[in-house]
């Protein structure tokens, strides 16, 4: 009797963690969504400056980037198996790649946006200042979501290190894995948006 | 699975029980629901009276023509800060993360909160938010400027601490989400068994309502706030027409968060007057699916009718059509509720307590609130009185006679549970007359002023407008004083007051069930459910 209380309590808890965690998936997915309806109004208003802008943006870099991040996607929820078959070594190792994926992730940004630094063309920079409205919008919705975007994947990048080290010091195993689940869950969100960031700012020329 | 096998603790009361820390500490870092909403209660109770005095200076400054106490920046200052303190950090949180954290896990059947630790951090993002918007009253660039809206290009372009305030919405934002989703979670995860979602008191239903708007509605504002704070820093610009950007936008974004805000704030207070009549009626809610439905529905709608704050911003015809028929339309269920309570009262045993007292001039407030809300629905009599001083009548009635006196109602009805003690009824009685007599004298006349053309936010005004003024903040004093009486009968009634039974005014819902104050588990026994929360049979 005493053991299966324990057990329906454990997994009742469980099923509120996860359902916490979607729940936060929504406000992030509406955080996102205001920009995505303020994108969708200036592109609507400056449609051929929105076409020129993105020539300027590197579709290989981008696609790069895409590819790095579903790749990421596989590697966590494949770490999340892993866990699940009480393989801890091959779960430590697939959620190590995906941080590996997330660096690489940002070390192409790094280099995206610096290219654009190089060329004088940031926020608030005297090129910006001579571009036509909705060029300008344009590279304002740019920078701002990109860097919304990669403060996103920092913060998984601490949540998934957590799970690591919980994982490594048993806290997490085979019976009780909600926060590694909860990790994913969130990366796959991180690399959802990025799947829209994609097209409307790489391939939208 | 039940619990009604374990055997029975030796009963000791939250305020008293002993944790892990000691003294300030034992709050500070209590993830009890019960102390953190008490931790709320203490804070929020104190920036009201921040606010409260910011208004009476404003209600002062008023009280003649021309310059009386302060200079037109400083009255700038003072209303924006008075807007945000009473907006974001006293009535947005007000009743569900006091109230709906101390009785919404007790009315369910549940020991606590689904996640006590994230509770606890969403009050200190909560203060964090609070300290951030209070300082920047007193840093280096003066106070902001803007009103309690942030409206772009001005919050764009003004000197004034914009950025910090911005950012303090920002984070009690954060704060209201989480507290949200930690509700959401406990009402779908923590029921008691046999508690469905129909055998809810209507309290829980109305957080249940406001906690998906906290959840769904905050990002927007969220977002939009981080536009506004990117565009001073960096010169990035969504808004600044200089720079491309649309002020308009920023209307559309901070109204599609502010007006699903308004229904944060009344949704609970309707929750509360809905347990309240009943108890002192000693009748059945009347109307009970339709009570909880229309939280639901007023949550929905609510999302779809921004756009009558904008009328005369820029807007389509169509536009403003729509947005005017959608705007009558929320009205419905908020008027259903009403009937409700009234059909409740009917025939019943009424009992004139203080907190029914304050339940019935909710209602009188909130309809007059409501119904002059249509004559600024309907784009017509709207664009008349648009950014006068009846809007100022009007949400004050909705916001202070709606969600101030729920509020009051609340912590009369339920001071007995949470504390153990009884305060002075007839110390209440007597407030709750100054108090009532004192808002209507300085609100009413401001619906009179508004219409003769008194435009809101000014520091001046024609001669022709001094009666009315005057009248208003003489009725600012006497509600001021009213609620000094009414706080020190509720301290007296707390530090010295009788001890109070476990079910004073014989309520039929499950904190009544339990000891005063509640244990720190609430339920020592596995509580009974009962089919229709309000039998009183
Ligand atoms: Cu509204």
């Amino acid at each position: 009797m005493s053991d299966t209380n324990i057990h329906t309590e454990e997994h009742r808890n469980d099923d509120a963690s996860k359902l916490g965690m979607w729940l936060f998936i929504f406000t992030e997915l509406l955080l996102f969504g205001g920009l995505f309806l303020v994108y969708s109004i200036y592109r609507a208003q400056y449609p051929h400056n929105f076409h020129e802008g993105s020539l300027e943006l590197s579709v290989t870099i981008g696609a790069i980037n895409t590819i790095v991040l579903l790749f990421s996607s596989m590697t966590i929820a494949m770490a999340l198996t892993a866990m699940q078959r009480n393989n801890k070594k091959l779960a430590m190792t697939m959620i190590v790649v995906t941080l590996v994926m997330a660096v690489v992730f940002l070390i192409n940004k790094y280099f995206e946006w610096g290219a654009k630094f190089h060329h004088g063309l940031y926020p608030g920079s005297d090129l910006m200042a001579l571009l036509e409205r909705g060029h300008l919008l344009y590279f304002s919705l740019y920078f701002f979501m990109t860097a919304l975007h990669a403060f996103h994947i920092i913060v998984g990048m601490v949540l998934l290190i957590v799970v690591l080290l919980r994982v490594k010091s048993n806290r997490i195993h085979a019976h009780k894995y909600v926060l590694l689940e909860n990790g994913a869950l969130y990366w796959h969100l991180v690399d959802l948006i990025w799947i829209f960031l994609f097209p409307l700012l790489y391939l939208i020329s | 699975m039940t619990h009604n096998t374990v055997d029975k603790i030796e009963y000791v009361s939250f305020l008293e029980h002993k944790g892990k820390y000691k003294g300030l500490f034992s709050w500070i870092f209590a993830t009890d629901h019960k102390r953190i909403a008490l931790l709320y209660l203490y804070a929020i109770a104190t920036f009201f009276f921040v606010g409260a005095i910011l208004g009476l200076l404003m209600r002062l400054e008023l009280i003649a023509p021309g310059e009386t106490i302060m200079k037109p920046q400083t009255y700038n200052g003072i209303f924006t800060v008075h807007g945000i303190i009473m907006i974001f950090m006293v009535v947005i949180p007000g009743l569900s993360a006091v109230f709906g954290n101390f009785f919404l896990p007790i009315l369910i059947g549940a020991k606590d909160v689904a996640f006590p630790k994230l509770n606890l951090f969403s009050w200190w993002v909560f203060i964090f938010g609070s300290v951030l918007a209070v300082a920047s009253q007193f840093m280096k660039d003066g106070p902001p400027d803007t009103g309690w809206t942030f409206y772009a290009p001005y919050s764009t372009a003004t000197g004034t601490n914009v950025i910090m305030a911005t950012t303090a919405a920002f984070v009690l934002g954060f704060s209201s989400i989480l507290t949200g989703l930690n509700f959401l979670v406990t009402i779908h995860q923590m029921r008691a068994p046999g508690m469905k979602f129909f055998n809810m008191p209507l309290f829980p239903w109305a957080i249940y309502a406001t906690a998906w708007i906290q959840l769904l509605a905050t990002p927007i504002i969220g977002i939009t706030l981080l536009m506004l704070i990117a565009e001073r820093l960096f010169g990035i610009g969504f808004f600044d027409p200089n720079l491309g950007g649309d002020p308009i936008l920023f209307q559309h974004l901070f109204w599609i968060y502010s007006h699903p805000a308004v229904y944060v704030m009344i949704l609970p207070a309707m929750g509360v007057i809905t347990e309240i009549i009943p108890t002192f009626c000693q009748r059945r809610v009347y109307g009970y699916k339709a009570i909880a439905l229309s939280s639901v529905a007023i949550a929905g709608v609510g999302f779809l009718v921004w756009g009558h704050h904008m009328y005369t911003s820029g807007m389509s015809n169509q536009a403003r059509w729509f947005f005017s028929l959608l705007t009558f339309v929320v009205a419905v269920p908020s008027a259903i509720k009403v009937f409700n309570w009234l059909s409740t009262m009917y025939k019943g045993s009424i009992d004139l307590k203080p907190p029914f007292l304050y339940a019935v001039s909710f209602i009188f407030l909130f309809i007059i609130g409501g119904t002059t809300g249509l004559l600024l629905g309907s784009v017509a009599t709207n664009v008349q009185v648009h950014d006068t001083a009846f809007i100022v009548a009007h949400f004050h009635y909705i916001i202070f006679g709606g969600m101030g006196f729920a509020f009051f109602a609340a912590i009369h009805y339920w001071l007995p549970k949470m504390y153990g003690k009884m305060y002075n009824f007839k110390r209440a009685n007597i407030a709750w007359a100054i108090i009532f007599v004192g808002f209507n004298l300085l609100y009413f006349p401001q619906f009179i002023l508004g219409f003769q053309g008194m435009p809101r936010r000014y520091f001046d005004y024609l001669p022709q407008f001094q009666t009315g003024e005057v009248i208003s903040s003489i009725g600012g004093f006497i509600l001021v004083s009213g609620l000094i009486l009414m706080v020190y009968n509720l301290v007296m009634g707390v530090r010295k007051g009788e001890p109070s039974p476990a079910n004073p005014w014989n309520g039929s819902t499950l904190e009544w069930q339990i000891p005063s104050p509640p244990s720190i588990e609430n339920f020592d026994e596995a509580p009974v459910i009962k089919k229709n929360p309000y039998d009183y049979n």
